[in-house]
This record gives structure tokens, C-alpha cells and sequence, in this order.
């Protein structure tokens, strides 16, 4: 049977069990008590002990059956093909899977088709098990709560504290994410600073990422991988730098004018015009940098007889100086709001004009607001990937002039990670070491920001 | 206190000072609010600028031309084992019997003309000829009037973007060939028409037959399993933190967890699928199963932080009532806290799926990027989503690409719009106040 | 009188008894009435400010004395949909006039808030606030002449001489509140309005700010609302009592306190609401 029909099954027996719950606790008890829990209680539990543990077996099985198939598959690999240079393991499974789903492309060696048959064994086989076994603790689960029903047994005490596990094991999800994030990185971090010194990745200036076939392969410069990441984070620098010099201003002087001179008719139109730039997915922005503004900013150059590259710094910061905007100006907005209007009031009841208000008395108030905001726009800027992808380019210059193409972290974390790749090869490895360096300038930059945040908070509590 | 006392301004001296610097400040003061005028008009102008470049390059992406042929549709020739098998159309010759029809309408003769009438149209139409026949095997023996697309060089040439002045040599269609279409237009059998390709089309490299329903319904699919995931479980979450969570040093680090995933760039997201869904567990590449996984992840801390705040939001006196008549603290939050504040937890959803929706950078990593023509039909079936195939094309140099990408983001865009309006309008008309 | 010159008696309204005219008046109020969107605030009230006198405003909490004290230096303009008719003068000039700008205005009308509210800057920088703004020092020694007169008059010098350039905001509530006052006689204000300036103070605290408010009237005309009888029969020349977005009455203090003409004040006064 496949999952999702057992999966139908499960729930069909644990409604079956919640139903009969209710039947049996309805009424007296056969010792002439009352029941402590109201009915519905009692089947829930029933029901719940039923359903989870054995959907939990129903998804690890569902899960960990491919995987051990796969294992055994591998056995069939005659030794003369997985020697050879070019083997790979994904490649051949996925040749038997293919042969296993009937699918076929041309004639396959003999061995795919023993294995193919073989796996077809096992897929009856962990059917019928996965079957029995799921529907058993099912029926087994259900069965020992329907038992532990009585006249003294507080079943909505036992479905809360089930229920409770529930939540609390949901929150640990996000525990969970980040466990997952820090070993998928630190890991391959840790192999490829086994293939480069974490000196030379650090301080390098040249940036030429190469598989070892091709290394091997090619002569003079070229042929020789470097990883050296300065460029890439010049790079990120230089284009988070022109981002910012268009958010910033344009960000905070449309928070301050929204929400100190704009009337609330106003303000309700624009504030939502606004908020519109942050709901447009990265890659239309890509498109838009692209196609709309490199080339007129690379035109713009030639009149005034500058050599703009066509994918430079400045259209790919710019683009994204857009993007960060209403995150600029909501945050501010936020924080300029959180100044106490007394402040204001004494400001104002000293004749001040409102621009003197605002600059000398609420934006000096809001500072640390407004530098905890810009950090975090600063991150986002960093960790921002679809517009340099598409509109910055993959040449690792080291250049500090905005005309010029760089690439970024994220571009070529994407660039070296789509596709197939090698998970040996220092250049995959690279990706993740970028990565990890990712990690750790954002997760820094957003904890700069909270800190910031959290001080400001105590000053007016 | 008549002697003025060294440091105190009589208040006459003062008002005149005070005067005095009154047109200073009024300067200063306008030049200020023309600053924030300023700022406000450069970013409507950047929305303004988005909008009208895409909407001027997207909306002649929903049209293309067809040219209208007679087809004599012989029974032998199109289904030579007789069987309308999809096998026996695919054998059969549905490109000559289009090509002859072309050759007719346009008068090709000689081999190097009726090679330059071929290119005019689309590969795709060989497709169109055998999924009508499919579709009406009726058809079959008779002269139909069909409509094909044309080759995008031809639509480039139509919507004027291939000039006449430059040399032969260097343009992508030959004098001959615009000699055929001058004939076809004179013959009023070419038609520009809203492109049912872009709908109804799946991913191809030939842009007059490319579409995006493949990775439209890839978008769905993986929208489902982000969503199937991530709302259970952030609004449990939610509920744990604000409701049970015992105040300690584990809770301390979950909260802490959540704000710093929050912060982490979405790309990050797609190397914790590469890495584990696809390097660890060995499942496949490219599919909504771990599309979704991966944007559930990246998306959870979006609705965690908005449903807690909906459910700080309801005032501690219900909670009260409710547990003032016997509710346990589990029933009072049941019925009376999470009804109350759902809205706010379905708005900061939508909210968090509008992102997922538009997000493509992790897609990218967990190789949702490959060219794939099938239409997905279940979430294990390798497929692409919008937003991925925006990124694809956005990179093919033809120019009739550009204009379906825009398209594309059109149709991206409207979704994302009414995803933000039916939250909008959940906020507006289900929140309550207290 | 010079009032009954000006002002037609059947101007007066029928709820307002006691003296509402005096001979040196540095402000006049004329038929004011305040909205806040369709709900009235203020009724009617006409009062004149004698110059270099305490007036304080008394009532049960709600009837508007604070209110009609915002109105004296517009800063009602603040809240959004705050409306004032009528006619308020300052030196034969209705502040609420189309031309009037409210900064010269505040400069000559300065106020003091109900919580201590000094900028957190320094204690130096928050009484050069408005000399700086207002450009009335030309010259860091007379800016400096300044803060040190202001601080001195508003009994703070002493304390805080030595360490002007620490935060305002690490003073003590009372200190706070006596920084706020010497901040805003920095300008060389005409007239003062001070809202409840005690209400958040312990008794010390407000015992030396009634003294310095008693000090500071040889120089300043000051319109005070105080939430205590004992403070407004302490420290001001006339009282007016508010009730309902009504002015009650008005009269010398030691009238309104021992013999007052109308039902409501002496109910108020002798403690049967409020």
C-alpha cells in the first residue's frame, strides 16, 4: 500500500476510536460513578494516541525506505564500473530508479536491471511491513488508551499535556532550523579550510574558483583555483555602500515627512505606495536592473564620456538602494514614533519651527533607532541575492569604483552552487565557507541592531 | 528686578531677536519639508519607473501573432498507423501537412524558398495540429482553417524592432522571407491575438510557444506544501511561546532563535536544503516537496513573530473571564484567544506566503532552476516555479523573451497584489478592537 | 473699567460670575470655545490675564483647564482635530489671527508640562535649547550668561553647576521639573503657562517649586492649572474655577476660597466633588 492510502487508514481508525471513546464514557460508568472528563476528552485521547505515533512511524518509514534501497542498490554496482573515473553514485541510482519506475532511456547494462528488479522486491516487501506495521501501532495505540479509560481517569488532563507536547515540540523547529543551518555550513566549512588555508581565504585578493578537472585541464593562470575572498566582499561592500546611500536618505526623509508634516489623507496613500516597492519579489528587481537600468546608467555614462561597465556596481546598488527602502522608512517610521511626544511638546512649547523640533530634539532621540535600522538594512543589503545574480555580474574584481563589475557573496554562492556539483571539490566547498561568512556578518550586523534597539528601549521605560 | 541682571534678556530685546530670526528659520524650515517632499517623490518616482517598464514590455508579451493556414488534414499522412495513438501522430507528418499548406498561402517555390517559408513558423506548430486531432478526431480528412504562432524572428520583424536597412546578411529574416509575410498580411491571414502559449505553455527554449503554466502550477504546488507546514506550525509555536512557555533559559533561546533566523538571507535557506534534503537524505532534485520545506523554513519566523503579536493583541481580560468560569488555560486559549486572534495570524501568513511566493534565490540552490517541460503533477515531480522561470528566461537573449518575462511578472505581480489585498482586507474587517 | 469699555456686558455669558475683567491685562480671552472633532471642550470662556499675576485654574479633573491653557500658545495646533473659535490676545494681537506665526508666539509664551520632559541631552544643552534656536546670544559667553541665569533664577544653579554637561534626564524629578522652567524663562518669556507642574512630584519637591513660582511672578505673568486647591490658594493672585468646559467663576483667590459667589465652586472648594 502506498503511504498516503495508510496514511487514509490511520485516520480512519483514529476517528473510529474517538467515536467509541465518546460511546463508552458517555453516561454512567459500569460502577455507577460519574466520569471525570466530559466525553469528548476521552475519545480525543484515545484517538490521539492512535494517530501520532503512528503517523511519526508512517513518515520516518515513508522517508528512510528510498535511503536504505539506495544502500542496497549500490551493492549491484559491479566493481569495474565504480572504479572508473567518471562513477558516480547519483548518476547509477538514478538509472535503476529509472528502470524501477518504467522508465526507459535506451538499453541499460544488465546489472541496472538485477538491481531494478531487485529493488522492485524490496519496494513489496517495506510495503507490506510499512502496511503492518503502521497500521498495528495504530490499532495497538488506540487500543491502550481506550483501556486506560475509566471513572477516574482525567483524560483532558492527558489530552492537554498531549496537546503541550505538540506546541512545545513545534517551537523546537526553529531550534532545529538553525542546528540544521549551522552543521550544513560549519561542515563543508570545515572541509574546504582542509583544502585552503583560512588565511588565504580571508586575505586573498583573487577570487578564481576552478573544479580540479578543469584545473588539471587548463594551463597558465587560468588553470590555477584561488580563493581569496577580498573581491567578493569589496564587492558587497562597494554595492551595499551605493544601496544605502540611496535607502538611507531617501528611506528616512520620507519616514520623517510621513509622519510629521504629511496630513493622515496623505500619509494613507503614499505610506502603502511605499510599503508596494518591499512586496516586489528580488527577481523582478534583477530583471529591472538588468534590462531597464544598466544599460541606461551605461548610456548615461558614454554621453558624458565615462566607461560605465554593463553590469556595474552602481545599477545593481541602485536597484537595491529601491528595494531597501520602505524597510528604511518603516523602521524609522517606528522609531521616530516611539519619541515621546512630551519631547515633542517641550520642543514645540519653546517656539520651535518643526524641522527644529525634528532635527535637534526627535531625530537626536531617535538616533539609535535610526542606526539600528540602517544596520539592519546594511544586512539585508549583504544577504540580498537575485539582484546582483542577475545584474552585477561574476566578475571578482577588486575595485572600489561603482562603474566597475564586481561580483558579490551571494552570486557566487549561487553561481558555484547551481547545477551539479562535485561535494568534494574545493570550489563547492567554497560556497559554503561564503556562506558561513554570510551567516556570521548578518546574524552580527542584526545583533548590533537589537542591542541598539533594546538600549533605546530602556531609555524611555 | 529692575536692573537687568547680566544673562537676562529683557523680554522686548528678546521678542526683537526672536523676530529677527524668523526668516532664516522659515527658509530653513521650507527647504527641510521640500527635502522630505523630495525623498517621497524620488521613491514614488523609482515605483512609477518599475511599474511602466514592466507594464511597457509586458503587456505586448500577452499577444504574439498567429498566422491562419488551411490545412488539409489526410488521414494517412497525419496518423499512419491508424490508430490515433499519441505514438502513431508523433510518426506521422504533421509538419508537411503544415509546411504545405504555408507553401500554398505563400507561394513558396524552389527549395530555397520553401526552406525560408518553413522558418516563418513555429516549431510548435506541429504540437497544436496533433493535440487538435486529439482533441476532435473528427478533424481528420478535412480542410481546417488553423491558427499558428509564428516564429519569433517573424514576431520581431512584425512588432518592428528588425529593420528593413540593415544589410541581409545581418538580420534574422531574408528579403524572401519578408516578401512571404507582406504576402500573408495582403492576404490578411496574419493576426495579432492574445498568446495562449504564455498561459497554457510550458517551459521552451522557442519563446512563441514558451509559457508558464508548468512553473505556474509549480508555484502553486510548492506554495501549498510551504503553506501546509508553515501555518500549523508557526501558530503553534506562536501559542507555546505566548501562552505556555515557562519563563527560562531554553525559551530565552528558542525567542532568540526565531528573531535570528528572521534575519538570515533567504539563500542560506536553499544551501540547509541542498545540505540536508539533498546532500544527507538523497531525495531528488528540483522538487515542490523541498521547495516547500525550504520556504516553510525561511517563511516560519514571518508568521511566529506576526502571530505573536496577534495574540499579545487580545487583552488579558478575556483570558480572565475564561478562566474565572473554569476553563482550563489550554480551552481559554481554544476557544476564546486563538479565534480572536486569527485574523491577525491569517494576515501575517499571507503575508509570509506573498514572500515565499516571490522568493527565489533558495529555489535556486535546491536546483528548482533545471529546464523541465513537463507540468508537474505532484509535489515529487521535478518542476520550476515563477519566480525561478522569470530568473531563466530573464537570461535568454531573444527578443521576444523579454516580453514574455515580463508577462510573467505581471502575472507574479497580481498574485502578489491579491495576496496583499485579501490581507489587507482580512485586517480591516475581521480584526477587532478592544 | 477699560474691559467694560470694550466688551458689551451681554457678551459675558450668564454662567460666568466674579471678576473676569482687570485694569493691566497682558492677555485677554474673548468667547473661546474649543472642539475636539464635534465635541466641545470649551464654552464661552472670557477671562482676562493680569500682567505679572499667578492665575491659577482649578476644577474637577476633566473640565477643561488644560485645554484652555494650550489655547494661550497654540499648542492645541498639535492635536489634529483640535478647533478653537473666539478671540485670545496677546498685546492687542489675536494669536489665532491667520497671519500669526506660533514660533515668535511660544517664545513669548513659554510653557511648563505636567511630567518633567528635558530633552536627553545635556543640562547645559537643554537650557541653550531655545536661546540657540531663537538666535538670542550672539556669542558663546552670552549663551553661557544665559543657562547660568536661567538655572540660577530657577533655583538649580547650585546643584548642578558643576556637572552641566551630564544628561538632563539622570536629574531627580524635582530637578527635572526645575531644568524644564529654567529651560523655558531662557527665552525671556512674557508669560508662562505651567500644567499641573507638581502633579508628578513628591512634597518637597513641589514645596520648592511653589516658592519658585512665587518668585518668579515679580517677573513673569504666569497661568498655572493645578489639581490642588492648597497650591492655587498658596502661590496665585486670582483663581478661576472650570467646570465643564465652563469657566464657573473667577475672582481674587482669597474671594474664591472664603467666600465664593457660586453653588458649584463652593461645593468644589468645600470638597463635595472633585
Amino acid at each position: 500500500m502506498s503511504s498516503p492510502v495508510i496514511a487514509v487508514i490511520v485516520l480512519f481508525i483514529s476517528l473510529g476510536y474517538f467515536f467509541v471513546g465518546i460511546r463508552v464514557t458517555s453516561g454512567l460508568a459500569p460502577n455507577g460513578m460519574r466520569y471525570q472528563s466530559r466525553p469528548h476528552y476521552s475519545g480525543l485521547f484515545a484517538a490521539l494516541l492512535a494517530f501520532l505515533p503512528s503517523s511519526f512511524l508512517l513518515i520516518v518509514l515513508s522517508i528512510g525506505d528510498d535511503l536504505v534501497f539506495q544502500q542496497l542498490a549500490l551493492n549491484f554496482v559491479p566493481e569495474t564500473v565504480s572504479t572508473t573515473e567518471d562513477y558516480k553514485e547519483i548518476i547509477v541510482l538514478a538509472q535503476i530508479e529509472n528502470v524501477v519506475n518504467g522508465i526507459n532511456f535506451g538499453e541499460q547494462p544488465e546489472w541496472v536491471y538485477q538491481a531494478a528488479e531487485a529493488w522492485q522486491g524490496w519496494l513489496s516487501t517495506s510495503s507490506i511491513l510499512k502496511t503492518g506495521s503502521v497500521i498495528g501501532l495504530c490499532l495497538v495505540g488506540g487500543f491502550y488508551g481506550f483501556l486506560k479509560l475509566g471513572p477516574d481517569f482525567r483524560s483532558r488532563n492527558a489530552v492537554e499535556r498531549i496537546i503541550l507536547l505538540i506546541l512545545a515540540s513545534s517551537s523546537a523547529i526553529a531550534i532545529l532550523t538553525t542546528i540544521g543551518i549551522v552543521f550544513s555550513v560549519v561542515f563543508e566549512s570545515l572541509r574546504f579550510f582542509a583544502l585552503v588555508p583560512v588565511k588565504e581565504f580571508l586575505f586573498g585578493l583573487t577570487w578564481n574558483p576552478q573544479f580540479e578537472g578543469a584545473e588539471r585541464a587548463g594551463s597558465g593562470q587560468m588553470g590555477i583555483a584561488t580563493y581569496g575572498s577580498v573581491p567578493l566582499f569589496v564587492g558587497t561592500l562597494l554595492i551595499s555602500v551605493v544601496a544605502l546611500s540611496v535607502a538611507v536618505p531617501v528611506g528616512l526623509f520620507s519616514a520623517i515627512y510621513l509622519s510629521e508634516y504629511a496630513s493622515s489623507r496623505v500619509r494613507s496613500i503614499i505610506k502603502p505606495l511605499l510599503e508596494m516597492l518591499a512586496g516586489v519579489p528580488t527577481v523582478v528587481y534583477g530583471f529591472f536592473a538588468a534590462l531597464t537600468v544598466a544599460p541606461f546608467i551605461r548610456s548615461m555614462g558614454m554621453t558624458v564620456g565615462l566607461d560605465v561597465a554593463s553590469e556595474s556596481a552602481l545599477a545593481a546598488g541602485l536597484v537595491m538602494g529601491i528595494m531597501i527602502i520602505p524597510f528604511v522608512s518603516s523602521l524609522s517610521d517606528d522609531v521616530i514614533n516611539a519619541v515621546p511626544q512630551a519631547l515633542r511638546d517641550a520642543a514645540y512649547g519653546l517656539g520651535s519651527t518643526k524641522s527644529e523640533a525634528i532635527r535637534k530634539v526627535v531625530l537626536p532621540a531617535a538616533l539609535p533607532g535610526v542606526v539600528a535600522s540602517v544596520l539592519l538594512a546594511v544586512s539585508r543589503a549583504v544577504g540580498e541575492t537575485m539582484i546582483v545574480v542577475m545584474a552585477a555580474g561574476l566578475a571578482a574584481n577588486l575595485s572600489f569604483n561603482p562603474l566597475d563589475a564586481v561580483t558579490t557573496v551571494t552570486s557566487q554562492i549561487v553561481t558555484i552552487l547551481v547545477g551539479d556539483q562535485e561535494f568534494e571539490s574545493a570550489k563547492t566547498l567554497s560556497a559554503f565557507a561564503l556562506a558561513l561568512t554570510l551567516i556570521v556578518i548578518t546574524l552580527g550586523l542584526n545583533f548590533g541592531s537589537l542591542q541598539i534597539v533594546k538600549k533605546y528601549r530602556e531609555q524611555y521605560e | 528686578m529692575s536692573e537687568p541682571r547680566k544673562g537676562i534678556i529683557l523680554p522686548q530685546v528678546a521678542v526683537s531677536r526672536v523676530n529677527a530670526s524668523l526668516a532664516r528659520r522659515r527658509a530653513s524650515e521650507r527647504r527641510f519639508r521640500t527635502y522630505g517632499r523630495i525623498a517621497i517623490g524620488i521613491a514614488l518616482a523609482f515605483l512609477f519607473t518599475l511599474f511602466v517598464s514592466i507594464f511597457t514590455k509586458g503587456i505586448p508579451g500577452f499577444f504574439q501573432y498567429y498566422v491562419t493556414l488551411e490545412v488539409v488534414i489526410d488521414r494517412e499522412k497525419i496518423d499512419p498507423a491508424g490508430d490515433l495513438s499519441v505514438q502513431s501522430l508523433y510518426d506521422g507528418d504533421a509538419r508537411g501537412i503544415i509546411r504545405s499548406a504555408l507553401y500554398d498561402a505563400t507561394g513558396a517555390k524552389g527549395r530555397s524558398g520553401r526552406k525560408a517559408a518553413g522558418k516563418l513558423i513555429s516549431l510548435g506548430a506541429e504540437q497544436r495540429l496533433r493535440q487538435a486531432i486529439l482533441d476532435n478526431p473528427s478533424l481528420l480528412g478535412k480542410k481546417v482553417a488553423m491558427k499558428f504562432a509564428l516564429d519569433d524572428d517573424v514576431d520581431s520583424f512584425l512588432r518592428g524592432y528588425i529593420s528593413r536597412a540593415v544589410p541581409e546578411k545581418d538580420r534574422r529574416i531574408d528579403d524572401t522571407q519578408i516578401e512571404f509575410i507582406e504576402k500573408l498580411q495582403r492576404l490578411q491571414l496574419i493576426s495579432y491575438d492574445f498568446s495562449d502559449y504564455l498561459i497554457f505553455g510550458s517551459a521552451s527554449r522557442d519563446p512563441e510557444i514558451a509559457g508558464i503554466k508548468g512553473a505556474f502550477i509549480g508555484s502553486m504546488l510548492t506554495l501549498a506544501i510551504c503553506l501546509l507546514l508553515a501555518f500549523p506550525m508557526g501558530v503553534a509555536t506562536a501559542v507555546y511561546l505566548e501562552e505556555f512557555a515557562p519563563k527560562n533559559r531554553i525559551t530565552e533561546i528558542i525567542e532568540i532563535n526565531i528573531n535570528n533566523l528572521a534575519a538570515v538571507p533567504s539563500v542560506v535557506f536553499g544551501i540547509l536544503g541542498l545540505a540536508v534534503f539533498i546532500a544527507m537524505f538523497g531525495m531528488p532534485r528540483s522538487i515542490p516537496l523541498i521547495g516547500g520545506v525550504v520556504l516553510a523554513l525561511m517563511t516560519l519566523p514571518t508568521i511566529i513573530i506576526s502571530s505573536r503579536a496577534a495574540i499579545r493583541a487580545v487583552p488579558p481580560s478575556i483570558r480572565d473571564a475564561a478562566l474565572g468560569v473554569g476553563a482550563s488555560k489550554l480551552q481559554t486559549v481554544m476557544h476564546h484567544v486563538l479565534p480572536l486572534a486569527m485574523p491577525g495570524m491569517l494576515t501575517g501568513t499571507i503575508i509570509g506566503m506573498a514572500q515565499a511566493l516571490g522568493e527565489t534565490a533558495p529555489l535556486l540552490m535546491i536546483g528548482m532552476v533545471a529546464f523541465i517541460v513537463d507540468i508537474p503533477g505532484s509535489v515529487t515531480d521535478p518542476g520550476t516555479v515563477l519566480p525561478v522561470q522569470i530568473f531563466m528566461w530573464a537570461d535568454f537573449a531573444e527578443r521576444m523573451f523579454i516580453h514574455k518575462t515580463s508577462a510573467a511578472i505581471i502575472v507574479l505581480l497580481v498574485f502578489l497584489i491579491f495576496m496583499n489585498a485579501v490581507a489587507i482586507f482580512i485586517r480591516s474587517r475581521l480584526e477587532r478592537r478592544w | 473699567m477699560r474691559a467694560a469699555v470694550e466688551i458689551e456686558p451681554s457678551n459675558l455669558p450668564s454662567f460666568t460670575v466674579g471678576e473676569v475683567y482687570v485694569d493691566t491685562p497682558r492677555m485677554t480671552t474673548r468667547n473661546v470655545n474649543v472642539f475636539y472633532g464635534d465635541k466641545m471642550a470649551i464654552e464661552n470662556v472670557t477671562l482676562d490675564i493680569a500682567e505679572k499675576q499667578v492665575v491659577s485654574f482649578i476644577g474637577p479633573s476633566g473640565c477643561g483647564k488644560s485645554t484652555f491653557l494650550r489655547c494661550l500658545n497654540r499648542m492645541n495646533d498639535t492635536i489634529a482635530n483640535c478647533r478653537v473659535e473666539g478671540e485670545i490676545k496677546l498685546d492687542d494681537q489675536n494669536i489665532y489671527d491667520a497671519h500669526i506665526d506660533v514660533v515668535p508666539l511660544r517664545a513669548r509664551v513659554g510653557m511648563v508640562f505636567q511630567k518633567p520632559n528635558p530633552f536627553p541631552k545635556s543640562i547645559y544643552d537643554n537650557v541653550a535649547y531655545g536661546p540657540r534656536i531663537h538666535g538670542l546670544a550672539s556669542s558663546k559667553e552670552e549663551l553661557d550668561g544665559i543657562v547660568e541665569a536661567s538655572l540660577s533664577r530657577a533655583g538649580l544653579w547650585e546643584e548642578v553647576a558643576s556637572r552641566l554637561d551630564q544628561s538632563g534626564t539622570g536629574l531627580s524629578g524635582g530637578q527635572q521639573q526645575r531644568l524644564c522652567i529654567a529651560r523655558a524663562i531662557a527665552v525671556s518669556p512674557e508669560v508662562i503657562l505651567m500644567d499641573e507642574p507638581c502633579s508628578a512630584l513628591d512634597p518637597i519637591a513641589t514645596a520648592r517649586i511653589e516658592e519658585l513660582i512665587f518668585e518668579l511672578r515679580e517677573e513673569f505673568t504666569i497661568v498655572m492649572v493645578t489639581h490642588s486647591m492648597q497650591q492655587a490658594a498658596r502661590i496665585s493672585n486670582r483663581t478661576a474655577y472650570f467646570h465643564l468646559g465652563r469657566l464657573v467663576e473667577v475672582g481674587e483667590t482669597s474671594t474664591i476660597f472664603t467666600n465664593p459667589k457660586h453653588e458649584l465652586t463652593n461645593s468644589y472648594i468645600t470638597g463635595r466633588f472633585g
